[in-house]
């Protein structure tokens, strides 16, 4: 399904088109690998479902109070705010580490020539 | 005056051809790192995960299953009392989707799923959920106006016929078994299949197309 332009805004809800391709599950690989994270945590017991709907729920909640887009870059905006939020409450991982090892991924990239692998 | 300072101009060149991710990919790659080094997950369950839900897993094992009670009574008995159960037939079973259960339609009842809070789907024989199914409209609407809704994806529910909409929880999420349609008398499980739609698992389409194959 594609999301639509209205009056310049996109809009998700739209009932698929059945004479359409099949299209890619994710558009981007960051989202699946958000999700993946996600499930990777209940997998090995550090969050359970619940925690991760209650947490994504509320991550949406906020999202609709603040009118963001009904998009799915708001949705998987929602799934990253859910699993930065669980991660420092059920694993301590403060927003400073975040902060400080995204740099680290920053400099990472901008120091490996192009075309070599990026590691920290 | 601009002058030229060559360590600046270096830099320069380095970040313009850096490739530095979007801002998302770099919140992904930071938080998964740092649960990989506090031993939270392995990366493998990680990549194992994409390449399952990217190429492997999706509504054609829901599909099987639709076929199969249509075909198999003792089956059909079986996936009604315990979908998560019977489901290992197939080997389908997965922990993320959690118990799951198989809700009939039929003639004067319709079904249709949907989950209010978030996004709970039966990921484990669906695969990834479509984009509207997480959109906050239809997450709002199926259970204000379910009626209206159908409408829009092209089914229209007689009056006849009742609407029951069920909310997906993380502990219980549900697949509607859709009427199997006439004309399809002496098909084998693999042609019945084929004509069972992802929406028609969901409930946003209720009558099957025979002409599909």
């Amino acid at each position: 399904m594609k999301s639509h332009l209205i009056y310049g805004k996109v809009i998700l809800f739209q009932p698929d088109d059945p004479f359409s391709p099949p299209e890619p599950v994710f558009d981007e690989a960051w989202q699946a690998q958000a999700l993946a994270l996600a499930n990777s945590m209940v997998q090995s017991g550090h969050l359970t479902n619940t925690d991760w709907a209650e947490a994504l729920g509320a991550a949406l909640k906020v999202a609709e109070r603040d009118n963001a887009p009904d998009t799915l870059d708001t949705y998987y905006g929602a799934v990253l705010n859910a699993l930065e939020t669980l991660l420092e409450n059920y694993a301590g991982i403060s927003a400073e580490s975040r902060q400080q090892r995204r740099a680290d991924w920053e400099a990472a990239y901008r120091n490996t020539p192009h075309g070599s692998p990026v590691e920290l | 005056m601009p002058t030229f300072d060559s360590d600046r101009a270096a830099k320069l060149h380095r970040e313009l051809h850096s490739h530095l991710p979007s801002d998302p990919a770099l919140r992904v790659k930071t938080l998964e790192s740092l649960a990989v080094e506090r031993g939270l997950v392995a990366p493998e369950s990680i990549d194992a995960w994409v390449e399952a839900y990217s190429e492997h897993i999706g509504p054609k094992r829901g599909a099987r299953v639709v076929a199969r009670s249509w075909l198999d009574p003792a089956f059909r008995e079986r996936l009604l009392d315990n979908a998560a159960e019977a489901i290992k037939d197939f080997g389908f079973q997965g922990a993320a989707t959690g118990h799951l259960k198989a809700i009939e339609n039929t003639d004067d009842q319709h079904h249709v799923i949907v989950c209010t809070l978030c996004s709970c789907y039966p990921f484990a024989i669906l695969g990834m959920s479509p984009a509207w199914y997480k959109s906050s409209e239809y997450r709002a609407r199926t259970v204000r106006e379910p009626r209206a809704v159908l409408k829009e994806f092209g089914a229209v529910i007689p009056e006849n016929v009742a609407v029951r909409v069920w909310d997906s929880t993380a502990e219980l999420r549900y697949i509607v078994i859709p009427q199997r349609p006439s004309g399809t008398e002496g098909w084998d499980e693999e042609q019945l299949a084929s004509i069972v739609t992802r929406n028609s698992m969901i409930g946003t389409e209720r009558d099957l197309n025979t002409e599909a194959l």
